[in-house]
């Protein structure tokens, strides 16, 4: 039997109800809070400031680096060791290729900003939410940027191209695939896309194509949360 | 068939178109792609006639020549100080700059300027790596001694200083204190305790609601309702007339 009907009573292209907020944490020159369905990130960054170890230093720009992480009870009940792990290393390369399209630090050659992502709670889609963040924090340090990053997972189960994928439609006994997608706001370039399982090459095309859309619903939230900072006062 | 997509004063965030069509041209914080002009930073627009402006809300120091800044003493060089201006980059202060006097070979630096000392300071130079030069030989610029120093973003500088140095004037006025205001958000008050405490809370205050407008009514108000017994004591300020003279400078002080 097809997938028909979600698991959650979404529609296909429905996204998990969204929550974002700027400045979070008082320490770091920005952060954010992206809250999506059940996964939540916060990000804080910090730069740019001196690079350590020197060797890392770029004479030409600035550079960004990435630190995603997992709380250890941010699953669904199993402990997650906490600290550097292949798959968290993995994740953090693939952030800094994606936000890297649009920070543009040539103006600080020789320095870093680094952005800490956390992720106190995660029910699927924690890289799209960790980007969408890390890009409402990059924006609220004042970072120069060309354009904002919107991420979004779209993916198939059992033959149903749906968007935004919690864990289970992700552990779906059938036929699932798992597409993270990143794009820019103004371009529509894609800066992130992976993929995990099996699917078609017309499903992909249908699945990027509702990308669009759903970034844009991203971004939407993302300048809500950045413009709310400065208008709620009072 | 230009068009301008934003109003003044409007909160834009990077990658947001401002105006499309070739009628308008990109200003500070801003870059044209095609037709359209984008917001480069998250700030506030601004239309001076046909060019489209953003201020940034936040970020980073960039560092100018002729800023005065609060810097903090590092390390001691062969001939002169490392000093650190609050960005990713130090600064390095000559000791031919330091001091009007002659200084001796071998004379002990620390004696001058010592390891996590501040000091007002003027940039005299910056390459495009961002090496900086200061200079401590003018009126003003000196070694910072007793007080307070808080950091506020670099950004809302100009607010805490107001136009013509109104805004500062009056929390002076106010808590009795001395203000020094480096461009790299770095602030030296010296006064009483409450009265340091007062001010520094007033800038704190600024710097939150530094996007408001009518901002040097609500501080007076704010000022006046929290000023308690403090009593303005004449003898951290300067002599009057010999106030600051516009929003980058600083109110003089002699040695």
């Amino acid at each position: 039997m097809a997938y028909t009907k979600r698991l959650d009573g979404r529609k296909n292209n429905e996204l998990r109800p969204m929550e974002a907020k700027a400045s979070v944490v008082p320490n770091a020159d920005g952060s954010a809070s992206f809250k999506i369905g059940k996964t939540w990130a916060i990000a804080a960054v910090y730069g740019p400031r001196e690079i350590f170890p020197r060797f890392l230093a770029n004479p030409k720009t600035g550079i960004i680096r990435c630190h995603y992480s997992m709380m250890p009870f941010s699953g669904s009940g199993e402990r997650i060791r906490p600290g550097r792990s292949r798959r968290a290393q993995e994740i953090s390369m693939v952030m800094e290729n994606a936000l890297n399209p649009v920070v543009d630090l040539r103006a600080f050659p020789n320095t870093v900003v680094d952005i800490f992502i956390e992720l106190p709670q995660t029910d699927a889609g924690t890289r799209c939410a960790a980007i969408s963040a890390a890009a409402i924090a990059l924006a609220d340090a004042g970072i120069p940027m060309t354009d904002m990053v919107s991420s979004i997972a779209v993916g198939q189960v059992d033959g149903t191209v749906v968007v935004d994928l919690m864990y289970n439609e992700e552990a779906y006994p059938a036929i699932v695939s798992d597409v993270p997608v990143a794009m820019l706001h103004n371009t529509k370039e894609i800066t992130l896309l992976q993929m995990d399982g099996e699917i078609s090459r017309e499903d992909l095309m249908k699945a990027l194509e509702m990308a669009k859309d759903a970034t844009e619903l991203v971004y939407q939230e993302q300048m809500r949360a950045l413009q709310e900072k400065f208008t709620k006062t009072e | 068939m230009s068009q301008v997509l934003i109003n003044e004063r409007d909160i834009v965030i990077p990658g947001q178109v401002l105006a499309e069509g070739l009628d308008y041209l990109p200003g500070e914080n801003t870059y044209r792609k095609d037709d359209k002009i984008f917001a480069n930073v998250l700030g506030i627009t601004s239309l001076p006639g046909r060019v489209v402006k953003v201020t940034p809300l936040s970020g980073p120091y960039t560092p100018k020549v002729g800023d005065k800044i609060i810097g903090q003493v590092g390390d001691i060089l062969m001939s002169g100080w490392r000093i650190g201006t609050g960005t990713a980059y130090t600064a390095v202060l000559n000791v031919k700059d330091a001091s009007s006097r002659f200084i001796k070979s071998g004379e002990d630096l620390s004696r001058i300027l010592a390891i996590g000392d501040y000091a007002v300071v003027k940039i005299t130079k910056v390459t495009s790596q961002n090496l900086i030069d200061l200079t401590m030989r003018e009126p003003g610029l000196r070694r910072i001694n007793g007080g307070r120093i808080m950091k506020i973003n670099s950004h809302k500088v100009p607010r805490v200083i107001g136009k013509k140095a109104s805004m500062i004037n009056l929390i002076k006025d106010n808590t009795g204190c001395d203000i020094t205001v480096g461009q790299n958000g770095l602030v030296w008050l010296r006064g009483s305790a409450e009265g340091e405490i007062l001010a520094e809370k007033a800038i704190k205050l600024i710097e939150q609601k530094s996007h408001e407008e009518g901002l040097t009514d609500k501080m007076e108000k704010f000022l006046h309702e929290n000023k308690g017994n403090i009593v303005v004591d004449k003898k951290f300020r300067r002599e009057e007339g010999e106030e600051s003279q516009s929003e980058e400078s600083f109110s003089e002080e002699d040695q």
